[in-house]
């Protein structure tokens, strides 16, 4: 569904993502792990289109969307959440989710009920009339991911959703992961915590230093020596496997 | 059509004039790189202070220039006062509330001066307004000569207080970061307040300065500030020696076009600049890129 | 929008039409003829302002437009004043489109938006002021020829109804914003414009609509106040007074809501007023009280009059303390 290919991100002298290439397959929930600064989330604003790639392409759906704005990328089903999340602080709830549902349904009455349903599917039922400025982190994730969700994307671009939330709260917000992939939504996030990339995903791509460093099953990536040492440094791998064999 | 002599002597004249628009942009450039605020009251309070050396020079005739010595601790004074309990607590530490408070305190400055003095314009008859010191086969200002020295000398200290002195220090702690600022013990609400005090300063020596070759009504003050805005965003927002760069390439602009196209499309040049800076670079020539 | 989107304007409306009926003193109904003005290009800087979060500092350059297409038009060319009013709202609407062009492309936002908008205004007052077209510094004068399709009245209460019904008008165009989708996008931009975007917001688009209405809503004022001076000059048509008035009356009243330009334009006029007859004719006393106003409104009622006449806890509508 969709495609990378080559990616390269250069701001002034740093690279930030350096010839990366990744596939999601359409059903898929994909993840892209990697240590603090790795470019991640300049991958993700590739692929979402707040920036545009030095070099390389983006495909989705076999078409190249490399140089389309943002809220092109959005109309042909591409939605992305924010790492810090950017509510619309003025408004409610509803209304912040209507906004999203809006991209499909012009008319007010169709989205408000559309922003409805996606707020109740997401647990905010309750919260609905509420400020969004008044909602907890947990509930501003939420919101993140109704809003996202709303515009009734193909392809979802979760930006650390879980990041700031306790273990009960994203013990809650897995099932609902889970459940947006399976009405047809596929999924690729980025990730820190490990018990829900290992949970949910099919497929992990590892980025370090901006170049894709692994990829495969979250299993078999977890024991990859590479990506082991650029969680924990060059030798890393070595020592480990050491203290297993003497444990 | 034009002689090179007029052309070098409009020139020249720009310059002069151009150092008094730095001195004003001044002020607005360091209050707009500390608290990132655009001060839209900084024409009214210049307006504050020319009237306020015309009033010390009618009433115990003192000489404008010996004004400055009363008038920029006063001014500083002033501008420590409204920002720390006017501009900060009224705004909640939202720029577009800023924006508009700065606009309402503009308003009704100008409409107390105009109430108080009404829209008369008022002039001080000093015995060296008119006198001109020839320097070559230029017949130049002496007033005007004294303010171009006095604004450049202006700006150096500013520049030595920033770089050198701790309260330069703190000031440029802030204004990099000011949440790091404030977790090593810097008083941001108080370097907001000493910053914006420094601007209303540099205003007090720009209309001692202005005085003596200038007139004053309650409007005038918008005449000014747009320049400064120029200025200021032609120099680069917050870049010191952005400003003083930026006020002599305008004083020659705007003398330059007044000697072309004429009084009163002088100023237009000017506007066209500053929207052609804001249109393409908005961070200036020489401010940091945002 | 719905039937009952709509009864509160009506109403609001109606009862004013009556007006003209009770009063009949020119001073008096003069003034309400120019408040109403005022109001109507406060609500075009609204749409723009108080919706799209855009705050323009020179709405001069669109009042300015409409009165001087208004005057130059039947002047010049002999045209219809109805017609050259209209082509008026119209230019005004062209030129917001392209101020909009210019600066949203360009990316300027916040303080930058609102000084570009104001040298905008300042070089159109500057060449109105100049050019022998525009009548110079000496103005535009309407010839006086009292005919009702000549856009001019025996009696000052006709044309208090007209204010009142563009107003009116306005009203509800700003109530259809309210309730649609481009309204809802309009407000995800002034909260927030990246996370708008990642919605699938054109914002370059919705921007430029906004700006493009207010265009037309505050030429249409300024339309409206050179047919009824019947005289136009660069100082009051494209003068800062125009763009402060515009700015001013929502905040007021109440930023991005329906009602606040009207509410905040009767609420300043009629201060101004009881300033005026308290103090004596002091100049200036009266914008004295509406820049203080203005800081306090700031400073103590972020949601204007409106905002502080709704029950606390039911706040809605604009919220700058994002």
């Amino acid at each position: 569904m969709l495609e990378v290919q080559n990616a390269t991100k250069r701001f002034g002298g740093l690279v930030a993502v350096n010839q990366a290439s990744l596939k999601v397959a359409a059903g898929s929930i994909t993840g892209l792990i990697g240590p603090n600064g790795a470019g991640k989330t300049t991958l993700f604003t590739l692929i979402s289109g707040f920036e545009k790639p030095t070099e390389g392409r983006v495909l989705f759906e076999g078409q190249d969307i490399s140089h389309d704005e943002p809220h092109v990328r959005a109309r042909r089903g591409i939605a992305r959440t924010f790492q810090i999340v950017q509510p619309f602080a003025g408004l409610s709830v509803l209304e912040n989710i209507a906004v999203g549902a809006h991209l499909r349904h012009a008319k007010r009455r169709d989205a408000m009920a559309r922003a409805e349903e996606v707020g109740r599917r997401v647990g905010l039922g309750p919260e609905l009339d509420k400020s969004a400025s008044s909602l907890t982190v947990a509930g501003r994730k939420r919101l993140e991911l109704a809003r996202a969700l709303a515009t009734e994307p193909k392809l979802l671009l979760l930006d650390e959703v879980l990041a700031g939330l306790n273990p009960s709260e994203i013990r809650d917000i897995i099932p609902v992961i889970r459940t947006i992939r399976d009405e047809g939504t596929t999924i690729l996030m980025i990730e820190h915590v490990m018990q829900a990339v290992m949970n949910l995903c099919e497929q992990v791509y590892v980025l370090a230093q901006g170049r894709i460093i692994a990829e495969g099953p979250p299993a078999d990536v977890c024991d990859d020596a590479k990506v082991i040492e650029a969680y924990l440094g060059a030798g890393a791998a070595e020592r480990l496997k050491r203290e297993k064999v003497h444990a | 059509m034009y002689s090179p002599a007029i052309i070098a002597e409009a020139i020249v004249n720009g310059l002069m004039t151009g150092t008094v628009y730095a001195l004003i942009a001044l002020g607005l450039t360091l209050v707009y790189g500390v608290l990132h605020i655009i001060n839209f009251a900084h024409g009214a309070l210049l307006t504050a202070a020319m009237f306020a050396v015309w009033v010390v020079y009618e009433t115990v005739g003192l000489d404008p220039y010996l004004a400055i010595l009363p008038l920029t601790p006063l001014f500083f004074g002033m501008g420590y006062a409204v920002q720390r309990f006017v501009i900060g607590p009224a705004s909640h530490g939202n720029d577009s509330n800023i924006l508009l408070v700065t606009l309402g305190l503009s308003i009704a400055i100008e409409n107390a001066l105009l109430a108080g003095f009404r829209s008369d314009t008022r002039t001080l008859n000093t015995d060296y307004g008119f006198q001109v010191v020839e320097f070559g086969s230029l017949l130049l200002s002496k007033p005007r000569l004294i303010g171009f020295g006095a604004a450049i000398l202006v700006t150096v200290l500013l520049w030595l207080l920033l770089s050198r002195t701790d309260t330069g220090k703190a000031i440029r702690a802030v204004a990099k970061e000011k949440f790091g600022a404030s977790l090593v013990g810097i008083d941001v609400a108080h370097v907001y307040a000493v910053t914006f005090g420094l601007g209303c300063a540099c205003l007090a020596v720009a209309a001692c300065l202005l005085m003596p070759t200038f007139y004053v009504n309650p409007r005038i003050g918008q005449a000014f500030v747009l320049v400064a805005f120029t200025i200021v965003v032609l120099g680069g927002m917050g870049s010191i020696p952005g400003a003083l760069l930026g006020g002599l390439f305008i004083g020659v602009v705007e003398s330059l076009c007044g000697l072309f196209l004429g009084d009163s499309l002088g100023q237009i040049g000017i506007f066209l600049i500053f929207i052609l800076v804001l249109l393409v670079r908005p961070t200036g020539m020489f401010g940091a890129k945002a | 929008m719905t039937f009952r989107d709509i009864v509160p304007i009506a109403v609001v409306i109606a009862l004013l039409a009556f007006v003209p009926a009770f009063v009949t003193a020119n001073t008096v109904l003069n003034f309400l003829v120019f408040t109403l003005i005022i109001a109507l290009a406060a609500q075009g800087w609204n749409i723009l302002g108080g919706f799209g979060g855009q705050f323009s500092f020179g709405h001069a350059a669109f009042f300015g437009t409409g009165a001087y297409a208004a005057a130059l038009l039947q002047v010049r060319f002999g045209m219809n004043p109805w017609v050259a009013f209209v082509i008026g709202a119209v230019a005004g609407a062209a030129v917001g489109w392209m101020i909009g062009y210019l600066s949203f492309r360009s990316g300027l936002r916040g303080s930058y938006f609102a000084l570009v908008t104001l040298a905008f205004a300042e070089v159109l007052r500057i060449l109105a002021n100049a050019a022998t077209f525009t009548g110079g510094a000496a103005g535009v004068l309407i010839k006086l020829d009292v005919r009702p399709d000549n856009f001019q009245f025996e009696s000052r209460g006709a044309f208090f109804w007209i204010a009142l019904a563009l107003v009116g008008a306005v009203l509800v165009l700003t109530r259809w914003i309210e309730r649609s989708r481009f309204g809802a996008q309009l407000v995800a931009v002034r909260e927030n414009e990246a996370a708008a975007k990642a919605l699938g917001v054109d914002t370059l688009r919705v921007k430029l609509g906004a700006i493009t209405a207010s265009g037309a809503v505050t030429a249409a004022a300024g339309g409206l106040y050179a047919q009824y001076f019947l005289y136009v000059d660069a100082n009051i048509a494209y003068g800062t007074w125009i763009s402060v008035e515009a700015i001013l009356a929502p905040i007021v009243g109440g930023l991005g809501t329906v009602f606040g330009p009207l509410v905040g334009a009767v609420a300043l006029h009629g201060l101004g007023e009881i300033t005026k007859l308290a103090a004596g004719s002091v100049p200036g006393i009266d914008l004295m009280v509406f820049g203080g106003l203005l800081v306090a409104a700031v400073a103590f009622a972020p949601q204007g009059i409106l905002g502080l006449l709704r029950r606390p806890g039911q706040s809605k509508g604009a919220a700058r303390h994002a």
